[in-house]
């Protein structure tokens, strides 16, 4: 230890310069996922007395944290991808400005999210239709929901749009938009946060960031628009929004009633769910599987004379 | 012998003191608007609402349903998804950031993709108007409501379902 203090003392400058490379190091090791590395390299720094134990501990830390998932990303977070998410699709696919539509819509919908296993987020569950005749959906995280006419026209009644709004949620609920960013953007954002501490992010930072941030945001987008989700993912929202309805007092049975409806609608090599979601039979089939004895769906007259008087004649009770 | 038993007894109290005490657990609201309602459901009234990052102390537990109290008169039932049990820190000092880089008992307010951010993005993207997202993040149903909604469409909650 002592020979240790004396060449701090007598070599600063090249001490210097060999911290400043194993931090480097270190860093390039952090955003490259690698906490292992980054561990063999302060480990090196703190054996050679180059960095002191305090120094090797904090970078290990650092290399730990950002080795974390999409699970990390804070609720608050979470609501700035949504709103970006939400206003990037709006660009290719403009709102509905039926007023009285999109409150029906949300009376519907947060009363629905109000009985999911993941009722608050950060800013709330909020939906909105999109003036649309493709048959589409997008769930963006922390719960700003998108619903096309089109997707509208798939519903014979109230309960079958109560089941595509609690599908959208189950998306929320189980984070699905957030699995879709890619774990080195997740791993930039989080070394940039990471390294820079409390200070306000100075420009080159703060621009460094907006590109992870625009990076995640494209991700998710090109999923929810382009891609689609694994098939297990949509199982898994199936499944939820069966259990949605069930607790609130809808029949899960027209959450197959609407895929019905959808399989006569949708047109093969669509840009909509035909591209990007599992086939609706399939969908139906695996439904069936988990809910207990098929019956037809039937809702008392004033609850189906609402819905089709907010949602007007573009509903499919109203064909 | 009765010195003894005395003993025992004393120390089992104690024991117990101890895992009261110890059981007195705090989480911080992880959401806008913290809602404590007055029973454990979203259809029940709202009795105050905390501001994000206020630290709680757990009093009860029901299903997914918690009480809380802020320690300032404000008590009532909050869903546990909008509790962290992470301390939130509003305005982190260098201390926190060292802690909070590890992720396991602090987490930030305001770091990483945050208002800032959003604001550079659209700078960057002004072809992406946020009017919509907006007006939508507006639009918010109250447990009366709700509870208007549904008995007008005569949807009867399954039970315990609330």
């Amino acid at each position: 230890m002592n020979t240790h203090q004396t060449k701090r003392t007598t070599r600063t400058p090249r001490r210097m310069a060999v911290v400043s490379a194993l931090i480097a190091v270190a860093v390039v090791a952090i955003a490259a996922g690698c906490a292992n590395l980054a561990k063999v390299g302060t480990q090196i720094g703190a054996d050679q007395g180059i960095i002191t134990d305090q120094q090797a501990e904090s970078i290990n830390r650092t290399a730990e944290a950002v080795e974390k998932s999409f699970q990390d990303i804070t609720p608050e977070q979470e609501y700035y991808i949504g709103r970006a998410v939400a206003a990037t699709i709006l660009d290719s696919h403009p709102a509905d400005q039926d007023k009285d539509a999109n409150l029906y819509l949300n009376r519907l919908g947060q009363t629905l999210a109000m009985a999911s296993d993941r009722p608050e987020t950060f800013g709330g569950y909020h939906f909105l239709l999109l003036d649309s005749d493709e048959i589409n959906a997008f769930a963006a995280p922390g719960g700003l929901i998108l619903v096309s006419r089109g997707l509208v026209r798939c519903c014979r009644s109230e309960d079958a749009l109560a089941a595509v709004l609690a599908h959208e949620i189950g998306h929320v609920q189980g984070k699905h938009g957030l699995q879709a960013i890619k774990k080195s953007r997740l791993t930039s954002a989080l070394a940039i946060l990471a390294v820079e501490g409390t200070r306000n992010l100075g420009g080159e930072k703060l621009v460094e960031l907006t590109e992870q941030f625009e990076g995640s945001i494209m991700d998710i987008t090109q999923t929810l628009v382009n891609s689609g989700y694994a098939r297990k993912l949509e199982k898994e929202a199936d499944q939820t929004a069966t259990t949605i309805l069930e607790r609130v007092g809808y029949n899960p049975n027209a959450l197959v009633e609407m895929l019905g409806e959808m399989k006569q609608r949708l047109e093969p090599g669509g840009l909509d769910f035909a591209k990007t979601h599992p086939d609706p039979q399939d969908r139906i089939n695996d439904i069936l599987g988990a809910v207990t004895g098929w019956q037809q769906v039937s809702e008392p007259e004033v609850r189906h004379q609402r819905f089709v008087a907010a949602m007007g004649s573009g509903t499919g009770s109203g064909e | 012998m009765k010195a003894l038993k005395t003993g025992l007894v004393v120390g089992a109290v104690f024991l117990a003191a101890v895992t009261v005490w110890a059981a007195v657990q705090m989480m911080s609201i992880q959401v806008k608007n913290g809602q404590l309602r007055q029973r454990p459901s979203f259809l029940g009234p709202v009795a105050a609402t905390l501001a994000y990052g206020t630290r709680v102390s757990v009093t009860q537990q029901r299903g997914p349903w918690i009480n809380v109290d802020d320690g300032q008169g404000h008590v009532g039932w909050i869903h546990q998804s909008a509790l962290s049990e992470k301390q939130i820190v509003m305005n982190a000092g260098e201390a926190d950031v060292q802690s909070g880089a590890s992720g396991d008992e602090l987490a930030l307010a305001g770091k990483g993709f945050n208002a800032e951010v959003e604001a550079e993005f659209m700078e960057q993207n002004q072809d992406i108007d946020f009017t919509w997202v907006d007006w939508m993040e507006d639009v918010t149903v109250t447990p009366e409501q709700a509870i208007a909604f549904l008995a007008q469409g005569q949807v009867e909650p399954a039970q315990g379902g609330e």
